[in-house]
């Protein structure tokens, strides 16, 4: 088991400490409200006005995905309500009541596509019973439309809003019975629908973390140890306390628990502006002995000599490399590389909170996993988790960085230093660029056989990475199965571990966003060494239609048809021909990744000129399976996830650190892709197969980088091989 | 000593510290949040705001730089013609992605298209430069100020 493996997992067992089941084939909960009141509850997602307005709530957190829109058009759909009849509203955190409620994974769509839509189908289910029932006809005699019940016999129809007081009354369904549409059928999934909140959005109304205000609200900024896992020694805060503004000094040493090692003293005052300005009046020791050690030149070295080395620990091995590598016809071999990245969401930390004078704690939170918040907060401040309310805001961006619960554990340890106050923690640019879950920093010696027919025969990969006892950190795991690994006879996959302080997480489709640069980078290399192009040393090596299982049993399996389909896909959409570039400057380069339940596969042109490198246009295609759900922010996210490809490609910088201290200071020394370095297009192409959808938030994103550097190298005839990509 | 200025057209007094920076006044004494937070260092163009008709980044706008003068944020943006092509444009389109840095993308539009109603390729980019999506909309962005260039001309014509 990996880390990949611990973290999904941790995923699920937090849900299911809420109670509610969860496998794909689970269903939302769902029980008949106590009917009467209006507007009635059908279930615990659907209310109905008796206007027929009908009230959807949105449970998950919405980080810019698109599922606040998403969630609430399955169960529309399956509702059979007029799209312009539904109004959505967020739900707070409860994952007894609403079952799992975390943004990450690209889980949203396959843990929800079914158990959503029978969360919809169930509710028209008891109008339909409740007009069989007053009108004496059965069941079966009846359909729907836009929110009315229809009896065709007798020409009569009946508005939901009619019906939802008795509806609401009537016995709670067999989901598993509900009839469900059939796709041809579809009114709303599959027709391209604006986000929920986009008109909120563009007149500036308050709708993130940072903009939570319940009256009488107090602020909070942070002096953070400069060292991540340094410790708190002592302060004074007499000066500190003069400045205008201030009311209380709190200390925050959460330690190890909940992802703490992250030691601070928080200045708590009237104004943000003015608590922040008070920080340099601190007074503060901390003790960072023994970190001085960890920076980022060191960790380079420290690798460099690692990977000379034999591995620490088998990955995976099958056949013997060693003894194939000997007598492949041809041999290659290349080193990959790849820094730490902070993910520098623009809403940067933040989280407000409530400690009621009787206990009770209530947050107003933009968290991608409320469920594991809760319980790392009641683990850290010994509360009962129960005695908490989670308000999830919309959220200013996520790429797994608020899948981490450090944010709203430091501010429940203020929150519970001022009773009755509601107080909001934020933090600056800087202390958000430094105080990060890094994406872990990798190397990686590949080695590949070729036999007489050009074929790869062997492959070898000495992984260095971050871990402790033998295990590794968080999000810095590979896995074991890794393609081309279980299609080949003899392979190799060994792994050493490095130390660091820094806190490592997930970044946007985590361990892929890396692995796909160095494995389709390195397998580029190798088709140029058996005289051949990528894709096609991809479909060789594909070959029959087979499954290779996951490594990681809660990962799915590796579908070969599936991964030709987009290869075979994207390069008729590019035009691929496998020639080489004959124009100076001008190259192409094609990349596949499978991540998330996505297949991908990517080419990119780009043009080189004094050193700069342009992305003129990529092509994507892509299989989720049997049915794109909103495509308007299908193709918003798939464009979104190339261009935050490109700019961990060209853009980013490595997250620094010195003696222990991450020394990124702004986005000047971290900068983000703007919309100078945005390509002129991303055209995308669907292989449209019969498996159940899965997410897109993330597995457009890995493959472009690949391509990017296979471009550059028919470009100018340079290989890249660490991250970012630069020709200076 | 209070300080006073335009807020989307009605006249507001703050009484804080003249170096507060707009940023700061507008969501913390005049209960605008719209404006947002990203850097604090005039690095991302969360922060943009419309100072007597430029753009100008509030993080780095003193209050007291902003004493008498008219501002606009993105609460008030859709009070003028051009701001309301603008805002319909991200409409249309559905821009946003999470949304956060939209105010200020918003602001930052209305600027470049009050001063240039048919910007070229090169002036929208030089005029939007300044603001970071860290989703990445990109794209939607350089379509709808084209959209909205065409309805401003449109409904000047
Ligand atoms: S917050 Fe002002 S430019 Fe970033
Ligand atoms: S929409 Fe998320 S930062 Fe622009």
């Amino acid at each position: 088991m990996n880390a990949v493996s611990v973290s999904r997992r941790s995923f699920l067992a937090a849900s299911l400490a809420g109670g509610a089941a969860l496998t794909f084939e689970a269903k939302l909960a769902f029980a008949a409200a106590p009917g009467g009141a209006e507007p009635a509850m059908l279930g615990v997602f659907v209310s109905i006005a008796p206007d027929n307005t009908v009230t959807i709530l949105a449970k998950n957190p919405e980080i810019g995905q698109g599922v606040k829109t998403m969630l609430p058009m399955l169960i529309a759909e399956e509702l059979d309500v007029a799209w312009s009849q539904v109004k959505i509203q967020q739900a707070d955190d409860d994952g007894a009541k609403y079952g799992p409620q975390f943004a990450g994974g690209s889980m949203t769509t396959p843990l929800n596509w079914l158990p959503a839509r029978q969360a919809g189908a169930g509710a028209r289910a008891m109008l339909i019973a409740a007009a069989a029932q007053q009108w004496g006809v059965p069941a079966a005699s009846l359909t729907t439309s836009e929110g009315k019940v229809l009896h065709a016999a007798s020409s009569r129809s009946i508005t939901y809003a009619a019906l939802a007081p008795v509806a609401a009354k009537m016995a709670a369904p067999d989901l598993e019975k509900v009839p469900l549409k059939s796709p041809k059928d579809f009114k709303i999934v599959g027709k391209p629908m604006k986000g929920v909140d986009t008109p909120a959005i563009v007149r500036g109304e308050p709708l993130f973390g940072i903009d939570a205000h319940p009256p009488g609200m107090l602020y909070a900024a942070m002096v953070k140890c400069p060292v991540i896992s340094g410790t708190l020694k002592r302060f004074d805060d007499a000066a500190v306390k003069k400045e205008k503004g201030v009311l209380a000094v709190v200390p925050i040493t959460d330690g190890e628990v909940a992802a703490g090692k992250h030691n601070a003293v928080a200045i708590v005052g009237d104004s943000w502006w003015r608590v922040h300005k008070a920080r340099e009046k601190l007074a503060v020791e901390w003790d960072t002995a023994g970190f001085d050690g960890y920076s980022t030149n060191g960790y380079s070295a420290m690798a460099k000599a690692m990977l000379a080395a034999a591995p620490a620990a088998d990955l995976f091995k099958a056949g013997n490399a060693d003894a194939a590598l000997a007598k492949a016809a041809k041999v290659v071999t290349a080193d990959y590389a790849y820094p730490f990245l902070a993910h520098a969401t623009l809403e940067p930390q933040n989280c407000t909170a409530l400690w009621h004078p009787d206990g009770k704690l209530e947050f107003w939170a933009p968290t991608q996993d409320p469920g594991t918040a809760r319980g790392d907060v009641a683990k850290v401040l010994g509360i009962d988790p129960a005695a908490m309310t989670i308000h999830m805001t919309r959220i200013g961006g996520g790429f797994g960085r608020r899948l981490m619960s450090d944010f709203m554990v430091q501010t429940a340890c203020i929150a519970k230093a001022l009773p009755g106050r509601p107080v909001k923690l934020l933090y600056d640019r800087t202390d958000d660029l430094r105080n990060d879950y890094f994406r872990p920093a990798g190397w990686h010696r590949m080695t590949a056989g070729i036999d007489a027919s050009g074929a790869l025969v062997a492959l070898k990969d000495h992984f260095i990475t971050f871990g402790a006892n033998g295990k590794p950190m968080r999000a810095a795991a590979m896995l074991a199965s890794e393609f081309p690994g279980p299609a080949l006879p003899d392979v190799h996959y060994g792994v050493s571990y490095l130390k660091t302080n820094v806190t490592t997480g997930w970044l946007r489709a985590p361990t892929s966003n890396a692995v796909a640069f160095v494995f389709q980078g390195f397998l580029d290399e190798v088709a140029e060494a058996a005289g051949t192009d990528l894709p096609s040393l991809m479909i060789m090596t594909l070959g029959a239609p087979r499954q290779f299982p996951s490594s990681d049993p809660d990962e799915p399996v590796f579908d070969t048809p599936r991964a030709r389909g987009v290869v075979e896909a994207v390069t008729k959409f590019a035009g691929w021909t496998g020639k080489r570039s004959t124009t100076a400057g001008k190259g192409r380069g094609f990349g596949f990744y499978f991540s998330h339940r996505g297949y991908f596969a990517e080419v990119v042109d780009l043009t080189v000129a004094d050193g700069q490198i342009t992305i003129d246009k990529v092509w994507v295609a892509g299989d989720i399976g049997s049915q794109v759900i909103n495509p308007l922010n299908a193709e918003h996210q798939m464009q979104g996830a190339v261009i935050d490809g490109i700019a961990q490609a060209l853009v980013w910088q490595p997250t620094e650190q010195k003696a222990g201290a991450v020394t990124t200071e702004n986005f000047g020394d971290f900068p983000l892709i703007r919309i100078n370095q945005t390509p002129g297009e991303v055209a995308i192409t669907w292989v449209v197969t019969e498996y159940p959808p899965t997410g897109l938030g993330e597995p457009t994103l890995p493959p472009v980088i690949p391509a990017i550097a296979n471009a550059i190298k028919d470009a100018t005839g340079k290989r890249l091989r660490s991250l970012p990509l630069s020709l200076a | 000593m209070a300080i006073s200025l335009t807020v989307n057209r009605k006249p507001r007094t703050v009484d804080v510290e003249p170096d507060k920076p707009l940023l700061w006044v507008l969501r913390e004494d005049l209960n605008m949040p719209g404006t947002k937070f990203g850097c604090g260092a005039g690095l991302c163009g969360a922060c943009t705001v419309i100072l007597n008709g430029e753009a100008v980044r509030s993080c780095q706008t003193a209050l007291s730089d902003a004493a008498g003068k008219d501002i606009v944020t993105i609460e008030g943006v859709a009070a003028s013609p051009v701001g309301a092509k603008v805002v319909e444009a991200w409409t249309a389109l559905d821009v946003p992605q999470c949304g956060y840095c939209q105010a200020g993308q918003i602001m930052s539009a209305t600027a470049l298209l009050t001063a240039t109603p048919k910007p070229s390729a090169d002036e929208v980019t030089a005029g939007m430069a300044g603001n970071i999506c860290r989703c990445a909309t990109y794209l939607r962005i350089q379509k709808a100020i084209a959209e909205a260039s065409k309805a401003i001309s449109g409904a000047a014509a």
